[in-house]
């Protein structure tokens, strides 16, 4: 494999604390050697990539994607959904189990993985936590581990049942996995014949939809947490996806202050958007859980700027146009967001409201490492996989959803400005987006 | 479990919620807010003048003119006062209902609007179980839209017509009601019609009342109670919408399972009075609501206590609003929102709001017809969508 030299960058990696002009060589998909700018000597055959000007971080990891491979290629491949990753600065994305049939066995997790699917960058399975995703029965987690699932998870849907939660963070911890819950009562937002629509509120009674409530998300963490304290000794690890209000928040907050294990995601839409952006029916803003209030999206700012936020992550989930283009009640849940979550967060969480750099890239990559078990990645320590973003922070550009990467365009923040614009993204030493050469 | 602490609040800068691009179309007619001020008074006055033109010129108005009625729920009313209407006017109509065969099985909404259009459809008409779904029509068809009901959404003639029903019983000067049908004092703003150019002579020589334009204060000092399933309604989300842009206060009356206390968010002038016989004492014109059934789902609702407390009876009636108008968008379920004697009544405009609409109809049928589209292009974007972005 041939070495890689980036020269003239300013290497931003908080988890080695480096905040500097450095030159970096990268050999065979590992970082080989961090030396101050011009100290590298490039043997014959090295590529060097002129970074003058721009920011070197560690590869964006975004903790919660959908491929839709198998099953629903319509909307996404693993092939299309990783170049869409590698465009938006990501070098590793771990995959949800909802696709069809869903990735519940050893087999599926490891043929997620397979060369044949062309990924761009690197794909972390999460497994199925139940057969099936039915909620019922928990799979054998040892095997999907060592089969190379990062964390298992019935997203989509939740884990309901106490029981079978009980069961599932139990095997989990036993096998070094977290269990991610998508917290949602669906007791009380999918009743037949009234599914909820939106956002329980003054905007969804003025649209005539239906409403999801907060304590639907709410009572569901809650209650997982009052789990982890009973099961305190096992040390098990909850981590709840695209946490979306305030009461569900201040619970973990209040179970990490009494030492438990309990980690939680924000995604872009739900930290910038609000029930208000639905607008007349806009089926891009139709998301679950759904856009928020303005006083809870208010929380979740200020819990990413205290720092009650582990990570960001996209859920990116892709549907087709004719999916999306229909009565906003038939409407498919889902906003894709790999190639505006670099471009979201710089604009507002680092420009507007004054986040520093390092602690926002960190959400966006040495965090999840960290939540996900992800050795030697999130980081550009020497040693560590060779996954890197190169980006000027300083570009703004107009995001257009049907210029970009992935195969489905659902997304709010088509027309919006972005700032930071990735110039390479560098997979395990390899080149996986180039904005150059990118069509 | 300590308290939570309250987070500091930082002064953020937050994305804008964009303007909306709706209505494409003027002609369209989406929900009630759409309507300014002047174009309620016009309309209304349009109402007038058509209901009293002879009725061969009137059926030149739109001759030949090409109307689809796409009709995704049953509705008799609606869709009798629509065609009615489009009749009247000389406009051919054609009704497409998933009732017949006519909606192919799984074509989408906006496929079928697509063919109406290349059959020639120059309006629609349309009524839906969704809420939003003319929206979706109006974005992808670009045609003039009119919203027959849309779920539990808004059903903008219903409240046009009912405040045409209000204004007929309504004198300004005074600002008292009558029961009796003072066909002149609905509002007259055009003033060709006043003076008699299109209506017949006694018209422009009615001593009456008129209303010039409805303005901030028409209705000023005006309660009107809406009883019942508030929450299902798109005629309570319609009408609430707009009788407080009128200056008067809407009392929403009914049980918490019917009627959220947000619902009282939803605009200005609108608060909630759970005691009907409170709410009647207040006012002047009560508009009862049947049960959506079909829209209850898991809900709970005991009918005999419902109607204990809800039912607008002719005792009621006589102790807290002896001379209050009585409405009812329809189908009334006799016997359970409403007692027979007090549909049958003489405080009951029921069957007079029924003429009403028709009147309303034609108005809103010229509009769509002779308005010029804001698209002059006419093309179709890329992708239309319902996306609620240019
Ligand atoms: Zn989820």
């Amino acid at each position: 494999m041939t070495a890689l030299i980036i020269r003239g960058g300013h290497l931003v990696d908080p988890a080695a604390g480096i905040d500097a002009l450095k030159d970096i060589l990268l050999k065979e998909g590992r970082v080989a050697e961090i030396a101050a700018p011009g100290k590298l000597k490039s043997a014959n055959g090295t590529q060097v990539l002129d970074a003058t000007g721009l920011t070197v971080a560690p590869g964006l990891i975004d903790m919660h994607v959908h491929l839709r491979e198998p099953g629903q290629t319509h909307k996404e491949t693993i092939a299309t959904g990783t170049a869409a990753a590698a465009a938006g600065g990501f070098t590793a994305v771990a995959a949800m189990p909802n696709t069809r049939p869903p990735n519940d066995s050893p087999e599926a997790t490891r043929w997620m993985q397979a060369a044949d699917r062309n990924a761009s960058v690197r794909v972390f399975p999460i497994a199925a936590a139940t057969r099936g995703l039915k909620g019922e029965t928990i799979n054998d987690y040892a095997a999907l581990k060592s089969a190379g699932a990062v964390a298992v998870s019935d997203d989509g849907l939740p884990i309901l049942k106490e029981s079978v939660m009980r069961e599932a963070l139990t095997a989990a911890a036993r096998a070094g996995l977290a269990v991610i819950q998508h917290a949602e009562d669906t007791r009380l937002t999918q009743i037949p014949g009234m599914t909820a629509a939106m956002n329980a509120g003054p905007v969804a009674f003025k649209l005539g939809l239906r409403g999801w409530p907060n304590e639907a998300e709410s009572s569901i963490v809650e209650r997982d947490i009052r789990l982890v304290t009973s099961l305190r000794e096992a040390r098990p690890h909850l981590h709840v996806a695209h946490i979306s209000t305030a009461a569900a928040l201040n619970a973990v907050r209040q179970a990490r202050r009494s030492g438990l294990r309990v980690t939680c995601e924000v995604t872009p839409h739900h930290f910038l958007l609000t029930d208000e952006h639905v607008g007349l029916y806009d089926t891009h803003a139709k998301v679950c859980p759904p856009l928020r209030s303005a006083a809870d999206r208010e929380a979740l700012i200020e819990a990413i700027l205290d720092g009650v936020v582990d990570a960001i992550a996209t859920d990116h989930a892709p549907h087709a146009v004719h999916e999306k283009e229909v009565e906003f009640d038939l409407a498919p849940n889902g906003i894709i967001g790999l190639e505006t979550a670099l471009g979201l967060s710089l604009r507002w969480l680092h420009r507007e409201w004054k986040m520093p750099l390092g602690r926002v890239l960190s959400l966006l990559s040495a965090q999840p490492a960290a939540l996900l078990n992800l050795k030697g990645r999130g980081t550009l320590a020497v040693g560590s996989f060779a996954d890197l973003v190169v980006f000027d922070p300083k570009a703004e550009w107009t995001y257009r959803a049907h210029e970009g990467k992935s195969k489905s365009h659902n997304s709010p923040f088509d027309g919006w400005t972005m700032q930071g614009k990735v110039r390479w993204t560098i997979s395990e030493g390899r080149i996986a987006y180039d904005a150059e050469s990118a069509g | 479990m300590t308290p939570t602490a309250t987070p500091t609040r930082r002064q953020l800068h937050l994305p804008p919620v964009p303007a909306s691009p709706f209505p494409y179309h003027r002609g369209s007619l989406l929900s009630i807010q759409d309507l300014t001020l002047e174009d309620l008074s016009h309309l209304l006055a349009r109402a007038t003048a058509l209901e009293n033109q002879d009725p061969l010129p009137r059926a030149r108005t739109l001759a030949h003119r090409r109307i689809a009625l796409l009709f995704y729920e049953s509705s008799t009313r609606t869709r009798t006062s629509f065609e009615l209407a489009a009749k009247s006017l000389g406009a051919d109509t054609a009704l497409v209902s998933n009732l017949s065969s006519s909606i192919e099985k799984g074509e989408s909404l906006k496929d079928t609007g697509l063919t109406l259009r290349a059959l020639g459809a120059e309006a629609i008409i349309l009524r839906h179980n969704c809420s939003g779904a003319p929206w979706l029509l109006e974005a992808a068809t670009r045609l003039p839209v009119l919203n027959a009901g849309d779920g539990m959404h808004a059903h903008p003639t219903q409240a046009l017509l009912d405040l045409r029903t209000i204004l007929a019983h309504f004198d300004p000067a005074t600002k008292t009601f009558h029961l009796e049908y003072d066909k002149n004092s609905v509002i007259l703003s055009d003033r060709s019609a006043a003076q008699g150019v299109e209506g017949p002579a006694s018209l422009s020589s009615s001593p009456a009342p008129v209303i010039d334009q409805l303005t901030p204060e028409t209705l000023s000092g005006v309660t009107v109670a809406i009883v019942g399933d508030i929450l299902h309604s798109r005629v309570a989300r319609s009408n609430m919408l707009l009788l407080p842009r009128l200056g008067a206060r809407v009392l929403l009356c009914g049980p918490p399972q019917l009627l959220p206390e947000l619902a009282a968010a939803a605009g200005p002038g609108i608060s909630i009075e759970r005691n009907l016989e409170a709410a009647l004492g207040q006012s002047q014109a009560v508009m009862m609501l049947r049960i959506q059934a079909e829209r209850l789902a898991g809900l709970q609702l005991e009918l005999e206590e419902y109607k204990a407390a809800y039912q607008l009876t002719g005792q009621r009636l006589a102790a807290y609003a002896p001379s209050a108008l009585v409405l009812h968008p329809g189908p009334i379920i006799r016997g359970l929102e409403i007692t027979a004697g007090v549909a049958d009544g003489p405080q009951s405009l029921i069957l007079e709001q029924v003429r009403h609409g028709v009147a309303i109809r034609m108005a809103v049928l010229e509009r769509a017809l002779t308005a010029s589209s804001e698209n002059s292009t006419g093309t179709l974007p890329a992708t239309a969508g319902n996306g609620g972005r240019a």
